[in-house]
């Protein structure tokens, strides 16, 4: 085995040595013989010129490549006057005349004093063919993955040769994969013995995806009995793996969604779920952090550019800051009058929630603001048969993120346990010195502030509009509700569980009618456990 | 006992609104009808249409105080029940169409034909007959609340918890009627009504007779109502709000009571709806929206929550407001509206008829106490002028 790899890759070092060498030396020479045989492209009919281009690919020099293209393209004109050819470039009236191998100009010349090299379809499988080949050898590591690519998706049994010649002396890692699966394409498609294409099938099966798949059912209906059972369970075994990945790609899809719901509902976790106050403003608060993210990429976009990356960095405390300000002007001036009548301040916060709507209109009108992505947070990237997009993927960190924080604000800090101590007996915390009216006030605060931020994350995926919040409002009281209330992990829980739950839903009753029966089962879960899914215990459900 | 029943109703002020009610009910139709237009006192039609609408609006508000003041359940899904009404009777006019659609289909609604549907879904056999339509006016949102009701009161669902489920009832509603599959109709909803019951629904007399059609539906709730809460149930129910698991341990099924409640008033709310579509002329699934719901809250807490008058008074002053306004300042309204919801619930948590109650009992108990007090100086002079 290990003889037979320091063999292998013996033989690719030399034939890779002789290349270069044979190239080194004949360069000057090739040089003048190429001039030759690009200029006889110009002569004779079609049949004659594919015999040319098969001669040129067979000097396997990639110089010519651009004259290859150029070709494929229409652009290779002949001069009338010496029968020069050459590549062109359209400027105004005239042409621009470039040398077919160097590539550098060499003058102009008028439309009539060129003849231009005509194409058929023939002449551009030749040339396609030769491209193939000539890119394959390209000293280029991207050039040779994108040949290979190339040819794996459309195969021909006529380039066998020149893969397998390629495949000897490759040596990246990452086009010889793509190479071997192009030759097992190939192959499958030859005349060769079946053994031989077993062993391709067996590649191709292993690659996977739907490519593998459209090749393989091609290559079904041209199969002879022996080889049959070979494809019809690589077949099925890609199916199987593409099964269990779409599933997978639900499952990330749902987690993506309980990020988003997380996101929306924790900030409501705190104001609705610690203080119990139903707070319908609570997405106004998300509206409010996601314009801060606006206006925060607008002043970026108009005096340093080069922040544009930080924006969101940037706009995160802003967000807090502001939406925790405004959190706060409404404990103080609303709220606080309120409080043991959770009824009514559903009413003021609702009425607040029009306010802020219609202010925000006004100053920013009713369309759509742009907010864009940085470019950490655009793209995407495969995992297995998942898609992943950086932007849910920065979602969901940041959205657990935002939770770690938060339980470890409630639970390690005194400021924490102040809350919590009001929350579950306020007079007695008020006789142990706690000045429950701040401890209120900032609570709220603080709720707001991270429906803030959670606007500017969300911002990265929604519309900006004066509407922003309203969409999630009814969301996050859901997965308050089915969560527990007065529980942050009944809220993470509850958000991935609805999450996951619609994403699964959507593909067997459609999207819409996936969210309807959410909302049905969680009217339903409602009466079976009225106090959601980790029910508080004790003393503080009575009040 | 039906007679005690009204007796008990006639409360001196429920008689003068009840007298009120009708009243208009009889003038304006008769100062549209019978005035020349250029008469000074001639109501034009549209007004009639305008005025019509606040007072299914007002009866939709009494149908939420019945259970929002009397027993303590505060739904944010009311709206959901008016909008069921009306598809009843929007789906009753428009089988009246009938063949004077755009497409001209005898059977099938236009929007059905446009859908490419060949027959008629099996939901709406029976509503080209008006009595049938009427039915399922009280029968489909009566049904919807019975059976919701009965899951959420069973399970003591309350306070806090029924409010968001009901909003949820609401949003599932909204998103099930814009779906097009549903055969309501989709985003368009329901319009280009024709007539009904034969009349022609454009005409002055129609929209009279509908006007009048629902200053009664208003006044026979307000009796119904005031009824209710006056008679022993309405006690109980009283009791269930403000102290339930005490009414629950004296020994009375509190979920009966309250069902029993939300029942009803999702029987009104819906012909409250059926009475609305016919004088606006159209019916879509925005009327699920959440938010008209908890507008329905605000008509209720600014007039004055648990007086059956207030909330009356309440949706038309609060509507009357919002037509002016949203003609004169448009970009304001919701400024308005909004504050309007912040001020009532910090300064007027009665609302105004509640506020004017207290004050004049206040002022009954201070006659009371002076004319005490004066009694008490005669009768301490007495003694004196007899010596």
């Amino acid at each position: 085995m290990l003889m037979r790899l320091a063999y292998r890759s013996l033989q690719s070092l030399l034939v890779t040595l002789c290349l270069l060498v044979t190239l080194l030396a004949t360069d000057l020479r090739a040089q003048e013989d190429l001039r030759a045989m690009v200029n006889a492209l110009g002569e004779g009919n079609f049949a004659q010129t594919i015999k040319q281009v098969e001669a040129l690919a067979r000097t396997g020099d990639p110089k010519i490549v651009p004259a290859l293209e150029a070709l494929a393209a229409g652009d290779l004109y002949q001069r009338k006057s010496d029968k020069q050819v050459f590549l062109t470039k359209s400027t105004g009236g005239s042409l621009t005349l470039l040398d077919p191998l160097s590539g550098e100009e060499v003058g102009t010349e008028a439309a009539s004093a060129l003849t231009k090299i005509r194409v058929n379809n023939g002449l551009r499988r030749a040339v396609r063919a030769a491209l193939g080949g000539l890119t394959l050898m390209s000293p280029d590591a991207g050039v040779r993955l994108q040949a290979a690519q190339t040819m794996l998706r459309t195969p021909s049994a006529d380039a066998l040769d020149q893969i397998e010649t390629a495949l000897a002396a490759e040596t990246s890692a990452d086009v010889k994969p793509v190479l071997e699966r192009a030759r097992a394409a190939a192959l499958l498609i030859s005349d060769r013995p079946d053994d031989e294409k077993k062993a391709a099938v067996a590649v191709i099966s292993n690659a996977g995806g739907q490519d593998a798949l459209s090749l393989l059912s091609a290559a079904l209906s041209s199969a002879d009995d022996n080889l049959r059972p070979d494809i019809e369970t690589a077949i099925e075994s890609i199916k199987e793996r593409q099964a269990f990945w779409a599933a997978g790609q639900n499952v990330w899809y749902g987690l993506s969604l309980g990020s988003v719901l997380l996101l929306a509902a924790i900030g409501l976790a705190i104001t609705f779920g610690v203080m119990g106050i139903i707070n319908m403003a609570h997405g106004e608060m998300v509206m409010l952090g996601a314009y801060t993210t606006f206006v925060v990429q607008e002043v970026i976009r108009g005096s340093f550019p080069a922040l544009f990356d930080w924006s969101l960095a940037i706009a995160l405390p802003l967000a807090f800051l502001v939406t925790g300000i405004v959190g706060l002007a409404i404990e103080r001036g609303v709220i606080r009058f309120l409080y043991g009548r959770p009824l009514e301040t559903l009413l003021a916060t609702w009425g607040i929630s029009l306010i802020l709507q219609q202010a925000v209109r006004t100053i920013f009108g009713p369309t759509n603001r742009e907010v864009g992505n940085p470019a950490w947070m655009s793209g995407a990237f495969e995992l297995g048969g998942l898609t992943i997009t950086w932007n849910r993927l920065w979602i969901i960190v940041f959205s657990l993120a935002v939770f770690a924080a938060l339980l470890f604000l409630l639970k390690k800090t005194p400021m924490g346990l102040q809350m919590r101590a009001v929350t579950q007996n306020r007079r007695m915390a008020s006789s142990m010195g706690i000045r429950t009216p701040w401890v209120d006030a900032l609570t709220f605060a603080l709720g707001s502030g991270i429906a803030g931020i959670a606007g500017v994350a969300l911002s990265q995926i929604d519309n900006v509009s004066p509407n922003l919040g309203q969409g999630y409002i009814i969301d996050s009281f859901m997965v308050v509700v089915f969560g527990g209330v007065g529980n942050l992990w009944g809220t993470l829980v509850g958000a991935f569980t609805l999450g996951i739950l619609n994403k699964f839903l959507e593909p067997y009753a459609g999207a819409v009618l996936g969210k309807i029966l959410v909302l049905v089962l969680i009217i339903l879960f409602i009466q079976k456990r009225p106090r959601g899914l980790f029910a508080l215990k004790g003393r503080a459900v009575e009040a | 006992m039906i007679t005690s029943f009204l007796l008990k109703s006639f409360d001196r002020t429920i008689v003068i609104a009840v007298a009120v009610i009708l009243g208009l009910g009889l003038l304006v139709p008769a100062l549209n009808l019978l005035t020349p237009p250029d008469h000074p006192l001639h109501v034009p039609t549209y007004l009639v249409s305008l005025f019509g609408k606040y007072l299914t609006y007002a009866l939709l508000a009494l149908a939420l105080d019945l259970v929002w003041g009397f027993c303590g359940i505060l739904s944010l899904g009311h709206a959901a029940f008016f909008a069921l009404g009306g598809y009843a009777m929007g789906m009753y006019l428009m089988r009246q169409i009938g063949a004077r659609g755009s497409y001209g289909n005898p059977l099938l609604p236009d929007f059905m034909v446009f859908l490419n549907w060949k027959e008629l879904p099996w939901f709406w056999y029976g509503f080209d007959m008006f009595w049938f339509a009427a039915l399922m006016v009280v029968l489909v949102p009566g049904l919807l609340a019975f059976v919701f009701g009965w899951f959420a009161f069973r399970s003591r669902v309350n306070g806090v918890y029924l409010s968001i489920i009901t909003q949820a009832m609401t949003f599932a509603l909204l998103l099930a009627f814009f779906r097009n599959d549903m055969g309501f109709g989709g985003n368009n909803g329901l319009t280009d009504f024709k007539d009904i019951l034969g009349f022609n629904i454009q005409a002055d007399g129609t929209r009279a007779a509908l006007f009048a059609a629902s200053a009664v539906a208003l006044a026979l709730s307000l009796v119904l109502t005031s009824g209710m809460v006056r008679s022993k149930y309405g006690k109980i129910l009283v009791g269930v709000r403000d102290a339930e698991s005490r009414t629950r341990f004296l020994g009375y099924r509190v979920e009966h009571f309250k069902l029993f409640a939300f029942t009803v008033s999702a029987m009104m709310a819906g012909v409250a709806g059926a009475l609305y579509v016919p004088q606006v002329g159209i019916i879509n699934p925005g009327e699920f929206e959440p938010g008209n719901s908890i507008e329905v809250v605000i008509w209720t807490a600014v007039g004055g929550r648990g007086t059956l008058i207030g909330p009356i008074i309440g949706a038309i002053l609060v509507n009357g407001g919002k037509s002016i306004f949203t003609a004169a300042f448009p970009e304001f309204w919701l400024f308005a509206l909004g504050g309007l919801f912040v001020l009532v619930t910090l300064f007027l948590p009665k609302g105004i008829v509640g506020t004017a109650q207290a004050w004049r009992a206040k002022r009954k108990a201070y006659r009371k106490a002076a004319d005490d007090e004066a009694a008490k100086a005669m009768a301490a002079a007495e003694p004196l002028a007899a010596e």
